[in-house]
C-alpha cells in the first residue's frame, strides 16, 4: 500500500505471485529488486544467445587446434594426397573427400527429381484430404534415426542390390565405352552406389517438404492466370511455380546436400571403408564422416588422431559453406513471399 | 491444316501432362514405398527378438542370451542429461531473440548460425566434445556424451522457442505491461504460458532428434558392456550398442541389434507424432 491508501497495480502483481507482500515502506526496495531482476533476466537471455555464437566458434577453434599437428606435417598436400597409412603415419584426405562428394552427388541425382515430383504431386494433383497424411509420411522418413538406415542398408538393401541392380548395371552400362569403367568390377553389394542410394532416401524428405512449402506459397493469382489461359497442371508447375520458387527450391536442395555430406552412421555401415579412389561407383570407398566414425577410437598416436580431426574440420567447413548458402537462399525467398 | 497442327500440339501437351502426372505418382509411391519397406523390415526382424528379457537383462557376451537393459538405461540417462543442459540454454537464447532483440543484428546473426548448427554433421560435435572434454579429462564418460547431445538439443529448442514466442500476440504483452508487470515477469508468467505447447513440442523434437544419434556418442560416452550408471565413466547407449552388435559376426548380437533398432524407431516416431499432435491442438485453441 502506498501512503495515500490506494493499492498500486504493481503491488497486486507481486502479491499475486505470492512472493513478496509489499509493506508500505518497502515499495521502493521492491521496485529496485524488480528492476535488478529485470536487467539480470535480460542479460541472462542475451548471454544465452551469444552462447550459441560462442558454441560455433568453439567448435571451429577446437577442431582447428586439434588438426594443427597433421596440417603442420603434411601441409596443403593433406588435401590432395591419396595415401592413408596408419602404420607409416602417412595421411591424405583425398579418398575420403572423393567418396563424400561422389556419394552426395549420387544422392542428389536421385533425390532431387523424386523430391520435386512428390512436391508437384502434393501441391497440384493430390486430393486435399490425402495431402497431410502423405506429407507427414514422407517427413517421417526424416525422423528415422540414421543408424536404422544403416542396419537396414547393410542387411536388407545391400544384399538386394548385389543380386539385382548391380549385376544388371555391370552387364549393361558396364560394357558401354566411356562410362563403362564407372560400372565395372564385381557386385559387392556395399559400396559408393549403395551409400548414395541410402543418402537419397535420407535427404528426400528435406527436399520434398521445403519444395512443397515454397510451391504452396506461390500466389494463387499467378497460378489461376496460367490455368485461365488453358495451361495443364504440369505446365503451371513447370513454367509458373518452379521459376517463381527457384531460389527456395535451390535452398532446399542445398539443405539436403548439407545433410548428405555430413551423414555418418548410415554411410559407415554400407560404404565398405576402403581408402582408395575407384573409378567404379560399385566399388567400396569411404567418406570423411565414415572414416572418423570407424577409426577415431582405434587411432593410436597423436598424428593419426590429428589427421582424423583435420578431416572433421574439412567436413565442417564444407557443410558450413553449403548450409550457409542454403539458408541465405531460403531467407531470400522468405522475404519475397513474406 | 492450321487446325491439324494446333490439334497435334494440343495432344502433345496433354500427353506431356499425363506423363508428368504418372511420374509424380510414381515418385510418391517410391517415397512412401521406402518408408513401408524400412518399417516393415524393422518390424519383421525386430519383433522376433522382442521379449521381456530384452528389458530386464544385460547385454550378453557373444553366443549367450541377454537383453538390452544397460544400454536402454544409459540412453535414458544421457537423454535426460542432454535435455537438462540444453533446454534452459535454448529457451533463454530463443527468449532473447523473440522478446528483447527481435529486430537487432545479434538476433539475425544468431538465427543464421543456429539454423546452420541445426543441420551440422553430428560427428563433428563428437570430435568437438572429445577435444574439449574427453581429452582433458583423460577418459571417456557419460557426462561428455550428455554434453555432446546437449549441443544438438540447443539449436532445436532455440528455433522452436523463438518461433512460438513470436506467435504470442503483442496484445498480451501490452496488457501485462499496462498493469505494471516488469518485462521479465511478462515473459516468464505470460508469454511462456501462452507458448507452452509449442515450446514443449520443441523439447519433444529435440529428444526425438538425439535419441537415435550415434555419431556424437562414439568417442564421448563410448560403450560399456556392464551395468553402470556412473556418469563419470563410459556408459552404454542403445545406438552405440546397435552399431557394435550389427557389425559383429554373431547372430545373437545381430538379432539384438534389430530389436534395439525397433525400440529406438518406435520411440522416435511416437515422439515426433505426439509433437505434431501437440502443434495441431495448439493451433486449434
Amino acid at each position: 500500500m502506498d501512503p495515500s491508501g490506494r493499492r498500486s497495480v504493481t503491488d497486486f502483481a507481486i502479491q499475486g505471485r505470492g512472493v513478496i507482500v509489499a509493506a508500505a515502506g518497502s515499495r521502493a526496495k521492491v521496485l529496485d529488486r524488480l528492476r535488478l531482476g529485470d536487467a539480470a533476466f535480460r542479460q541472462l537471455t542475451r548471454a544465452a544467445a551469444v552462447g550459441v555464437l560462442i558454441l560455433l566458434s568453439a567448435v571451429i577453434i577446437s577442431l582447428a587446434k586439434g588438426s594443427i599437428p597433421a596440417l603442420q606435417t603434411f601441409g596443403f598436400g593433406f588435401l590432395f594426397s591419396e595415401r592413408w597409412n596408419p602404420v607409416t603415419e602417412n595421411f591424405g584426405a583425398l579418398p575420403a573427400i572423393y567418396g563424400t562428394v561422389i556419394t552426395s552427388f549420387i544422392a542428389m541425382l536421385i533425390a532431387v527429381p523424386i523430391g520435386l515430383m512428390i512436391a508437384f504431386f502434393l501441391t497440384e494433383l493430390c486430393p486435399q484430404w490425402l495431402r497431410r497424411p502423405i506429407g507427414t509420411a514422407i517427413e517421417l522418413l526424416a525422423g528415422i534415426p540414421s543408424i536404422i538406415y544403416g542396419i537396414w542398408g547393410l542387411f536388407v538393401f545391400a544384399p538386394f542390390l548385389q543380386q539385382t541392380l548391380q549385376p544388371f548395371l555391370i552387364n549393361t552400362l558396364g560394357n558401354v565405352p566411356g562410362i563403362g569403367s564407372a560400372f565395372a568390377g564385381p557386385p559387392y553389394g556395399i559400396g559408393m552406389l549403395t551409400a548414395g542410394l541410402i543418402l537419397a532416401i535420407m535427404v528426400l524428405p528435406f527436399i520434398t517438404s521445403i519444395s512443397r512449402d515454397v510451391f504452396e506459397a506461390v500466389p494463387a493469382v499467378l497460378k489461376e492466370a496460367a490455368y485461365g489461359i488453358g495451361c495443364t497442371k504440369w505446365e503451371v508447375t513447370r513454367n509458373v511455380v518452379l521459376p517463381y520458387t527457384r531460389v527456395g527450391v535451390i535452398g532446399g536442395i542445398m539443405l539436403g546436400l548439407g545433410r548428405a555430406l555430413g551423414e555418418t552412421m548410415a554411410v559407415t555401415f554400407i560404404i565398405g571403408n576402403a581408402h582408395r579412389i575407384s573409378a567404379s561407383i560399385l566399388a567400396p570407398g569411404t567418406t570423411i564422416s565414415a572414416t572418423i566414425a570407424n577409426e577415431f577410437t582405434e587411432a593410436v598416436g597423436d598424428l593419426y588422431t590429428s589427421a582424423l580431426i583435420a578431416l572433421g574440420l574439412i567436413l565442417f567447413v564444407i557443410t558450413f559453406i553449403v548450409l550457409a548458402i542454403a539458408r541465405y537462399l531460403l531467407l531470400r525467398i522468405e522475404r519475397r513471399i513474406g | 491444316m492450321a487446325e491439324q497442327i494446333s490439334e497435334s500440339r494440343y495432344k502433345r501437351r496433354r500427353r506431356r501432362n499425363a506423363t508428368a502426372t504418372i511420374l509424380a505418382l510414381a515418385a510418391t509411391m517410391v517415397g512412401l514405398g521406402w518408408l513401408v519397406l524400412i518399417l516393415g523390415a524393422l518390424l519383421w526382424q525386430g519383433f522376433s527378438g522382442l521379449s521381456v528379457a530384452v528389458f530386464t537383462e544385460m547385454t550378453p557376451p557373444p553366443g549367450a542370451a541377454g537383453g538390452l537393459l544397460n544400454p536402454i538405461v544409459g540412453s535414458l540417462m544421457l537423454t535426460v542429461l542432454a535435455v537438462a543442459i540444453g533446454t534452459p540454454i535454448g529457451i533463454l537464447a530463443g527468449t532473447y531473440m523473440a522478446e528483447y532483440g527481435r529486430h537487432d543484428v545479434l538476433t539475425s546473426v544468431v538465427r543464421f548460425i543456429n539454423d546452420i548448427l541445426l543441420s551440422a554433421p553430428s560427428i563433428v560435435v563428437g570430435l568437438f566434445i572429445y577435444e574439449v572434454m574427453v581429452a582433458p579429462m583423460g577418459h571417456f564418460s557419460g557426462l561428455a556424451g550428455g554434453v555432446a547431445l546437449a549441443v544438438l538439443v540447443i539449436p532445436v529448442v532455440v528455433r522452436t522457442t523463438e518461433d512460438m514466442l513470436t506467435l504470442v500476440p503483442n496484445a498480451l504483452r501490452e496488457a501485462a505491461t499496462s498493469i505494471g508487470l516488469p518485462r521479465s515477469l511478462t515473459i516468464t508468467r505470460i508469454c511462456y504460458r501462452a507458448a507452452r505447447a509449442g515450446m514443449l513440442t520443441g523439447v519433444l523434437l529435440a529428444v526425438a532428434r538425439i535419441s537415435g544419434e550415434t555419431a556424437p556418442l562414439l568417442f564421448t560416452s563410448l560403450n560399456n558392456q556392464f551395468w553402470s550408471t556412473n556418469l563419470n565413466a563410459p556408459i552404454a547407449s542403445l545406438p552405440v550398442v546397435i552399431f557394435q552388435f550389427a557389425l559383429s559376426p554373431y547372430k545373437d548380437w545381430q538379432s539384438l541389434a534389430w530389436t534395439g533398432a525397433l525400440i529406438i524407431t518406435m520411440a522416435v516416431l511416437a515422439l515426433s507424432i505426439s509433437a505434431r499432435a501437440l502443434v495441431a491442438t495448439g493451433k486449434q485453441s
